[in-house]
């Protein structure tokens, strides 16, 4: 596991308690999951991607991560339809651990608007919360 | 001091069966065909099976050198938490495969079956007095399906009483088949903590139970090898807001003759055989779980049931509340009879085998006090629960511990459960190894924790000493390879 | 006692080191009223030769082959086991070992499993197997429950010439879960009568065993068509799996999931159990499946090995949701019949598999030749429904008597029945047998 120093947590996304990210992307949001989560899990070998065209609430599962000894839920940072989904993950999971934040995406929500990410983390927010978890 | 077992012997390479044999072989004596061929539908008929054809020492030796990368109870020490991996005594194999038995059709008639139908009869009332509990019935295949059975019944027993509940209390020291049984019958588990001494509190369970609860579920002695000292006072919680007590006995070894579950407020019990009974597992398999219940349960237990008229023995379905069937026949016959000749062996000495289970597990864990970090540190019943906590600064895990072990001769504990104890080792010595054994069972932890400060890499690269070393497991979730593909040399299918 | 290994000195010795005064001062954790202070009421212990005897004479009094003819299949099947077989199950670094969870010490397992799942995909025609359930009936149960998870659809048509105990256990599976069961009944040629499936909305399952509890052989390649327009799957059961080395696999035929029972290949009948649940599907559904899964992968010098995977499915990983609550299975009994597919091999698979046909295709027209009815057309593998003259009760017991069961009477499981016998013949019934039966039953 990495040293809270080596872990990436960029200042262009928002964070969830539950360690996914959301960044707005023009009229759509993108959603991941943190750094954290994915060194937490360990290797990823399988990545259920959420269902193209259905709305999820805010907080609602819409997927999973699973390595070979866990499972981990995907929840929604925020709410909306999901407009596309990372499927080059099917083929490639490693990239949620190679790159969370990038070619590691998970999803694409149509959101009602920016003012949905009010209520997650900044990055300081959040790295203040996984310094409370590692002590 | 002695030698450990763990050796480098000749491991001999050994293909897949599919990388072997030529057409036209056989490995069966076939029979003499003493009919004419009858004309059969050519549109019905396929082209058979793409097996390889293989003669009988190809077949004979693929087996025999599979076998030697395997270790059994009958190789060495095999202390997996939870499991009781006892010796499997020979005599019960013999007795399993006698012609009479292995040889029976399940649908004869009930006279010309007296002999396993008095075996099941009896094995039921000999269960029924070790569990102290009202009934049996034998034919849950396992633990797990026992526990569906279980929650079945208390399904059904409410459904009776006119209520319907969502809710189950599971510990969360619990084995993962509890609460997959329990949502197969539509209960969503309700996790209850254990506390500060690993056991589960009356507050905490007299907080969780309300009137959609169906009851608890638990393991007793659970897999942090205590007793769960707090029972009586949580079955009267539970019976007082029209609950169920369901107990898992995966851990019923430590406590045969010792504690009986139907006088301490249990409603519902089921056993594994292949544990405290001395059944083999098989490399998974196939085990028996029966169901143990109250009397108030008892018109519910799955049919057919032996019945005893006039000096015979006979199945009976006339049983109007049953939950029904699990099995197509009557459950695992072969291991009833299995368990039957062990209860035979052994009679009330039974108790003295869960005593000894106790002493065995007790002095592991004091021998072991201090080379690895005891998770509680109080008395146990039949296993005890380290962590890797002391190893931890010298980077070294539970996971690095076991698998050293093997090289040692050893088969490892059950790691990384339970659950609440982080990094965890669960060890189960069961009453059948010698102190010798044990002895040189802590020696081999002691050396390995040694070598944890110096020579970690040996722990790291371990094991070293078997046919193949630590495995890619996250290749083979990825890219799954499930079977063998079809070659061009075995032909049709390409 | 033998497997008892402790000394009054070793359990001195050892209580010193844990600091205990006597045996029963481990127990104190549990409170005095949870204790048992009698002694168990069980027989005194017997002797390894007092057991022989008592388990013999328990033993003869069974009627089973060759005193007894017994011409019963339904469910269980008797086949010549070759030595081979027994012999090497026997081997006890296979039957004492646990779940192999520990990949480095159990290849020997992991391997063995390995090449079962492959056998069966291959017998079945499907993509691939697991590493087994606990009988056919269990299996059409978990069949079903996936077939719901795939489809989302918690209504299922059962045909009723599936093994009615079959039924039975999917019922009990299933209908504490919610689920719908329609079973669709018995046509004139003793196959499925697939009629008013057309009408049902929102079916998630097909169910149709092939050979059916009548030996007939269904058409399912129909069921399947018809299971696939309405969005259904098609789970394919079956009784005696030693029919495919004669008829088409179930795979060829559409079906999506296919289980069923495997005791015929090289595991005694034992009254029923163990027997094997086998359980195979189409690779899309693989994350479906209930129970384990052995992979093939690498070591980390690039040496070939087995392990379990695609674990996250189980109940140890994915507890309440997992995709069955299946723990221990039959592990050793798919050994067990991959040992004997492996003796048999492709050639001798069928050959036996069309001397199982051709054994119950000579008895059938021998039965006709003396006048009996056989009421159904269809074509059969290795048991048909055979009617019997009047009071076939009488008849019955008095072929008991000579020691000949005479299949098994239909009346308890079929209204209408009652003059109605499930005849079976494998390889073992000699063609001396079936003249023995068809002398007595034209001498009635």
């Amino acid at each position: 596991m990495k040293e809270l120093s080596e872990l990436k947590a960029p200042g262009d996304v928002r964070y969830t308690k539950e360690h996914e990210w959301a960044r707005v992307e023009g009229d759509i949001i993108r959603i991941g999951v943190t750094d954290y989560a994915q060194d937490s899990l360990g290797d990823i070998v399988f990545v259920e991607l959420p269902q193209v065209g259905r709305k999820y609430a805010e907080g609602e599962e819409c997927g999973a991560l699973e390595s070979v000894k866990a499972v981990a839920e995907v929840y929604m940072p925020i709410g909306g339809e999901i407009a596309s989904v990372n499927s080059v993950l099917e083929g490639a999971p490693g990239l949620v651990n190679s790159a969370p934040y990038s070619d590691g995406w998970i999803a694409e929500v149509k959101a009602s608007g920016i003012a949905d990410m009010e209520g997650l983390m900044t990055c300081d927010e959040y790295i203040a919360m996984l310094k409370g978890h590692k002590q | 001091m002695k030698e450990f077992a763990g050796s480098t012997g000749l491991v001999l390479n050994e293909p897949l069966l599919f990388e072997k044999g030529k057409k036209g072989r056989s490995a069966v004596s076939m029979v003499r065909r003493d009919v004419d061929y009858f004309p059969v539908s050519e549109e019905l008929t396929g082209a058979g099976p793409n097996f390889p054809d293989l003669c009988e020492v190809e077949v004979v030796r693929h087996y025999t050198r599979l076998s030697t990368w395997n270790f059994g109870v009958d190789t060495g020490m095999y202390p997996l938490g939870s499991c009781t991996m006892k010796y499997n005594p020979k005599t019960n194999e013999r007795q399993a495969c006698l012609p009479g038995f292995a040889g029976a059709h399940p649908l004869l008639p009930d006279e010309l079956a007296q002999g396993l139908l008095k075996m099941m009869f009896e094995l039921e009332r000999f269960l029924a007095e070790i569990t102290g509990m009202e009934a049996v019935c034998l034919q849950p295949a396992a633990g797990a399906q026992g526990e569906l059975a279980g929650m079945l019944l208390l399904h059904a027993y409410l459904k009776s009483k006119g209520r319907k509940c969502a809710k189950i209390i599971v510990p969360d020291t619990a084995h993962g088949t509890n609460p997959a049984s329990a949502s197969l019958c539509g209960f969503a588990p309700v996790t209850v903590g254990s506390n500060e001494r690993g056991v589960l509190s009356l507050e905490a369970v007299a907080a969780a139970m309300d009137e959609d609860c169906a009851g608890i579920m638990v393991t007793n002695p659970n897999t942090l090898g205590f007793f769960e000292e707090n029972i009586r006072g949580i079955a009267e919680i539970v019976h007082s807001r029209g609950g169920l007590v369901y107990a898992d006995g995966a851990n019923m070894n430590a406590v045969m003759g010792i504690v009986r579950m139907g006088e301490i407020g249990i409603d519902v019990l089921h056993l594994n055989l292949h544990k405290t009974f001395s059944t083999p597992h098989g490399g998974g398999g196939p085990g028996a779980g029966p169901l143990c219940v109250g009397k108030k349960l008892a018109p519910f237990l799955p049919i057919p049931r032996i019945a005893r008229e006039q000096g015979l023995f006979r199945l009976s379905s006339d049983f109007p509340l049953s939950i029904g069937k699990l099995h197509a026949f009557y459950g695992n016959v072969g291991i009833m009879i299995r368990a039957y000749s062990y209860i035979l062996s052994l009679g009330p000495e039974l108790k003295k085998a869960s005593r000894l289970a106790v002493l065995n597990a007790n002095y592991v864990k004091e021998r072991l006090r201090g080379i690895l970090h005891l998770a509680y540190d109080r008395a146990c019943m039949h296993e005890c629960v380290f962590s890797d906590k002391l190893q931890a600064p010298l980077k070294i895990s539970t996971l690095e511990i076991a698998k050293r072990l093997i090289d040692y001769g050893f088969h490892p504990p059950t790691i990384y459960f339970p659950l609440v104890v982080s990094g965890a080792l669960m060890i189960e010595p069961t009453e059948t190894e010698t102190k010798e054994e044990l002895d040189l069972f802590v020696e081999a932890i002691r050396q390995i924790v040694e070598e944890a400060g110096e020579k970690r890499e040996l722990l790291y690269s371990a094991p070293l000493r078997t046919k193949v070393r630590r495995l890619d497991e996250t290749g083979a979730a990825r890219n799954p390879r499930l079977t063998f593909p079809f070659n061009d040399l075995a032909g049709k299918n390409g | 006692m033998r497997y008892l290994p402790h000394t009054e000195d070793d359990i001195a010795r050892m209580l010193e080191v844990i600091g205990a005064s006597s045996l029963e001062e481990l127990f104190e954790t549990i409170p005095r009223d949870c204790r048992f202070e009698a002694d168990l009421k069980l027989p005194a212990p017997v002797t390894e030769w007092e057991l022989n005897d008592m388990m013999a004479a328990l033993s003869q009094s069974m009627a089973v082959a060759p005193e007894y003819k017994i011409f019963l299949g339904a469910g269980s099947y008797h086949h010549f086991i070759p030595a081979t077989v027994s012999y090497l199950l026997g081997r006890s670094e296979f039957s004492t070992s646990y779940t192999p969870y520990q990949p480095e010490m159990s290849q020997g397992t992991l391997q063995a499993v390995f090449e079962y799942q492959t056998y069966v995909s291959r017998l079945l025609g499907m993509d691939v197997a697991n590493a087994s359930l606990y009988d056919g009936a269990s299996a059409l149960a978990e069949a079903l429950l996936m077939a719901a998870r795939v489809t989302g659809r918690k209504k299922v048509v059962l045909s009723g010439l599936v093994h009615p105990s079959y039924r039975l256990v999917a019922r009990t599976y299933l209908e504490p879960a919610g689920f719908e069961i329609i079973e669709l009944a018995c046509g004139v040629d003793g196959r499925t009568d697939f009629t008013g499936l057309e009408s049902i909305e929102e079916l998630g399952a097909v169910a149709v065993q092939s050979p059916n509890f009548f030996g007939s052989i269904e058409d399912l390649g129909l069921a399947a068509g018809l299971a696939h327009d309405r969005g259904a799957l098609l789970v394919a059961s079956f009784t005696e799996p030693l029919a495919f080395g004669l008829y088409k696999n179930p795979g060829e035929l559409g079906a999506d999931i296919c289980c069923g029972e495997g005791q015929s290949f090289g595991i005694p009948q034992s009254y029923g159990g163990p027997g094997l649940g086998m359980f195979a599907c189409v690779k899309r559904y693989v994350r479906s499946m209930p129970g384990r899964l052995v992979g093939k992968t690498e070591d980390r010098d690039g040496k070939t090995g087995f392990v379990l995977t695609l674990a996250t499915r189980e109940q140890h990983i994915r507890r309440e949701k997992a995709t069955s609550n299946i723990c221990t299975n039959s592990g050793l009994c798919a050994v067990t019949s991959a040992m004997y597919m492996a003796s048999l091999g492709g050639s001798s698979l069928r050959e036996l598999a069309r001397l199982n046909y051709d054994k119950s295709e000579y008895l059938k027209s021998e039965l006709k030749k003396i006048g009996l009815r056989l009421p159904f057309t269809a074509a059969t593998f290795n048991e048909f429904v055979v009617e019997l003259p009047s009071d076939p009760q009488r008849l019955y017991h008095r072929l008991l008597d000579r020691k000949v069961v005479a299949g098994l009477p239909l009346g308890s499981f079929y209204p209408g029945f009652d003059n109605r016998c499930l005849l079976c013949t494998t390889e073992t019934i000699t063609k001396n047998d079936m003249d023995e039966l068809v002398g007595l039953l034209a001498g009635n």
